[in-house]
C-alpha cells in the first residue's frame, strides 16, 4: 500500500462525517437536488389540492384577519355544493357549454389550419419562411392582456378593423362582442389569431420527423401524393394530434384573460363569454363563495380528465 | 438532394408554388396587422381611432399618448416591478429545474420513478383546482401584495424539469466520472461540468419562464391589489379605470411591454421553438 493512500485513509478516519459524506454523496445528492421541487410540490400543490377538496364540502362564512392568525370560518355543508353545481346552476352549465363550443372551434378550425401552415412551412422553395415563422409565433408570446386590448379595437362595431374588412365585401357591420350570437365566433377568431401559428410549430416539428425514405419507397410502389400524405405523413403526426387536441381542450376550459378584459371584467352579453375558469374566479373572488368555487375546480378537473381520457382512447384505436 | 424537390404533398409545379407563396404572405399579413395597428394606434391623436374611414396608418403622428402614459400612470413602476419579479423567478426557477433535471438524468436513487411521476402529475394538474386554497395560503403567509406570492409558488416548473432532464441526459458520463476520480464533489460536478454543457438549454428554459411570468395575469391579479405593486399585465388591464386614459395610451403601454419579449424572440427563435416542441413530437 502506498503512502498517499494511507494518509487519505487516516484523514477519512479523523473526520467521520466527511468520510461518510465522500462515500455516500452520490446516493444522497439526488434528494438534495430534488428538494426544491419536492418542497414546493408539497407546499404549493399537494396541500392546496387537498385543501380545495376539503373546502369543496364547506361554506366559507368569513375570514379571519392576518392579525388574528388568518384562516377562514367554515360551515360543513356535505355534498350541497356539488349538488347545486350539477343540478341547479344554469350559469355553470352555460360556462361548460361555452368551453365546449370554443374547444370544438379549436379542434375543427384551428387544427386543420395549423397543419396547413406547417405543410406550407415544410414545402421546399416556399419563400418568406423566416419572416413567417416570426409572424406566426409572435401572437403566442404576446401577453393575453395586450392581445385582448388590440382586439377591442379589431372587434369595435363602428370603427373596428374587422368590420372595415368585411365591409369591403359589402357585408354589414357586426357587433362582435356586443351581440351574444357573435361572441363565440369573435373569441374563436381571436383564438385562431393567437394559436394557429403556435400549433403549427408542433406539426412542423412532426413533419420533419417523417422519414423521407419511407415516402420515397411508397412513391416507388406507385402511391400518389395524397395517398402518401394520408397513409404515411398523417400517422406519423399522431402524437402531435394528441398533444394539440389535449392542450387545446384544457386551454378552452381555462380561457380567462381575453374574455375577462374584452367583456370588462364581466361575462359578455347574457353570459355568452362566460368560461368555467372565469366562473370559478367570479364565485371565489367577487362573491367570496370559496367553498363553491373549490367544488367548481374539482368538477371541472373531472370533466377535463374524462374528455382527455376519451381522446386518448380514441387515439389508441387510430392505428394505421 | 432528396429533400429538395418533393418534400410535402403541396410541393410541385410553378403555379402551385406561387399559390403557396401568396398563402404564406397572406398569413404573415393577418398575423402582423393587429400588431401594426397597435403601434400606429399609439401614435394617433385622441378621437382619430374613433372616426371613419378606418385606416392602418395615422393621419398625423403624435407622441402625446406616450407623454400621458409616463406622466399620468405608474407605468414605469410596473415595468420595473415586472423586470424584478420575472428576473428573480427566472434565475431561481432555472437553477432549481436544472438541479432536479440532473437528479433524474444522472443519478440512481430509490423513488426515482415515483418522483418523476410526481413531476408529470403537476404537468397535468390544472391550476384552477388549487387557485382558491393557494390564495388563502398566501393570505395566511402574509404574502398578499408582496412579490413572494408571485415568485415562489410554482417556481420549480414541471415542464422545465422535463426539458432539463432531456438535455442533461446528453452530458457524457465519462466526463463526470473523470471529475470524480480527480476528487470533485457532486455539487462541483453539477456546477463545473453539467451547467456549462447545457447552457443553451438553460437559455431556452430561462426565456420560457421569463415570458410566462411577464405575461401572467390571473395569479398576479389575485395576489397583488396595490397599484404601486402591480405588474405590467394587471397595470395595463386596469389602465382605463383609475387613470381615465384613452385607448391610445393603452396601446402605447401594450407596445412598450411587448417590445422586449419580441426582441428576445427574434434573437433566439430557433432555440425557443426547438425547446417548446421537444416533448410533443415524441408523444
Amino acid at each position: 500500500m502506498s503512502a498517499s493512500a494511507m494518509t487519505v485513509n487516516k484523514r477519512a478516519k479523523g473526520w467521520p462525517v466527511s468520510g461518510w459524506w465522500s462515500r455516500n454523496q452520490r446516493k444522497v445528492i439526488p434528494y438534495i437536488f430534488l428538494s426544491p421541487f419536492l418542497l414546493s410540490f408539497l407546499i404549493f400543490t399537494v396541500y392546496p389540492a387537498g385543501a380545495a377538496f376539503f373546502l369543496s364540502f364547506q361554506r366559507v362564512r368569513g375570514f379571519y384577519s392576518p392579525e388574528e392568525g388568518g384562516g377562514v370560518v367554515l360551515e360543513y355543508k356535505g355534498l350541497d355544493n356539488y349538488e347545486r353545481l350539477l343540478t341547479k346552476d344554469k350559469r355553470f352549465r352555460t360556462a361548460i357549454i361555452n368551453g365546449a363550443e370554443f374547444a370544438a372551434g379549436t379542434v375543427l378550425i384551428q387544427m386543420p389550419l395549423a397543419l396547413g401552415v406547417a405543410l406550407l412551412m415544410n414545402a421546399p422553395h416556399v419563400r418568406f419562411k423566416t419572416l413567417a415563422r416570426l409572424a406566426f409565433f409572435a401572437p403566442y408570446i404576446t401577453s393575453a392582456i395586450v392581445v385582448a386590448w388590440i382586439f377591442t379595437l379589431v372587434f369595435d362595431e363602428r370603427y373596428g378593423l374587422l368590420n372595415a374588412v368585411i365591409g369591403l365585401f359589402g357585408l354589414e357591420s357586426i357587433g362582435w362582442i356586443k351581440d351574444k350570437d357573435f361572441v363565440m365566433p369573435a373569441l374563436i377568431i381571436l383564438g385562431l389569431w393567437t394559436w394557429v401559428g403556435y400549433n403549427s410549430l408542433f406539426f412542423l416539428a412532426g413533419l420533419q420527423n417523417v422519414p423521407d425514405d419511407l415516402k420515397e419507397a411508397a412513391r416507388i410502389d406507385g402511391a400518389g401524393t395524397l395517398r402518401v400524405f394520408w397513409h404515411i405523413t398523417i400517422p406519423f403526426l399522431r402524437p402531435v394530434f394528441v398533444f394539440v387536441i389535449i392542450t387545446g381542450l384544457i386551454g378552452s376550459f381555462s380561457l380567462f384573460t381575453q374574455p375577462y378584459l374584452l367583456f370588462d371584467s364581466g361575462a359578455g352579453p347574457q353570459d355568452s363569454g362566460l368560461f368555467p375558469l372565469m366562473y370559478l374566479f367570479f364565485m371565489g373572488f367577487d362573491n367570496f363563495r370559496m367553498g363553491y368555487a373549490s367544488a367548481i375546480g374539482y368538477v371541472l378537473t373531472v370533466i377535463i380528465l374524462l374528455v382527455t381520457g376519451v381522446q386518448l382512447l380514441l387515439f389508441r384505436f387510430w392505428k394505421v | 438532394m432528396r429533400k429538395g424537390k418533393r418534400g410535402g404533398p403541396l410541393a410541385g409545379s410553378r403555379p402551385n408554388l406561387m399559390f403557396m407563396n401568396t398563402a404564406v404572405l397572406f398569413g404573415v399579413l393577418v398575423s402582423a396587422i393587429p400588431f401594426i395597428y397597435m403601434i400606429t394606434a399609439s401614435f394617433r391623436q385622441q378621437g382619430e381611432l374613433y372616426s371613419l374611414p378606418v385606416t392602418i396608418m395615422p393621419r398625423e403622428w403624435h407622441g402625446h399618448n406616450y407623454v400621458k402614459l409616463f406622466n399620468d400612470t405608474n407605468f414605469i413602476i410596473w415595468y420595473g416591478n415586472t423586470i424584478f419579479t420575472a428576473g428573480i423567478r427566472t434565475v431561481l426557477g432555472v437553477y432549481f429545474a436544472a438541479l432536479a433535471g440532473a437528479a433524474f438524468a444522472k443519478y440512481e436513487f430509490r423513488f426515482k420513478r415515483f418522483c418523476f411521476f410526481l413531476v408529470l402529475a403537476t404537468l397535468t394538474l390544472p391550476f384552477h383546482v388549487i387557485l382558491i386554497p393557494l390564495f388563502l395560503l398566501m393570505r395566511d403567509f402574509g404574502w398578499i401584495d408582496t412579490y413572494w406570492a408571485v415568485i415562489i409558488p410554482g417556481i420549480v416548473g414541471a415542464f422545465n424539469i422535463f426539458l432539463m432532464r432531456q438535455y442533461i441526459e446528453a452530458v457524457p458520463d465519462e466526463l463526470m466520472d473523470a471529475a470524480r476520480i480527480d476528487g470533485a464533489s457532486e455539487i462541483g460536478i453539477f456546477h463545473r461540468i453539467i451547467i456549462p454543457l447545457v447552457r443553451p438549454a438553460l437559455g431556452v428554459v430561462a426565456i420560457l419562464t421569463f415570458v410566462n411570468t411577464w405575461n401572467d395575469f390571473l395569479w398576479p391579479l389575485v395576489v397583488l391589489h396595490d397599484d404601486t405593486k402591480y405588474l405590467l399585465s394587471i397595470g395595463i388591464a386596469t389602465m382605463d379605470g383609475p387613470y381615465d386614459v384613452e385607448i391610445g395610451a393603452i396601446m402605447a403601454a401594450s407596445f412598450l411591454s411587448t417590445l422586449p419579449i419580441l426582441i428576445v424572440f427574434v434573437l433566439m427563435q430557433r432555440q425557443i421553438i426547438a425547446g417548446l416542441t421537444q416533448g410533443a413530437i415524441r408523444g
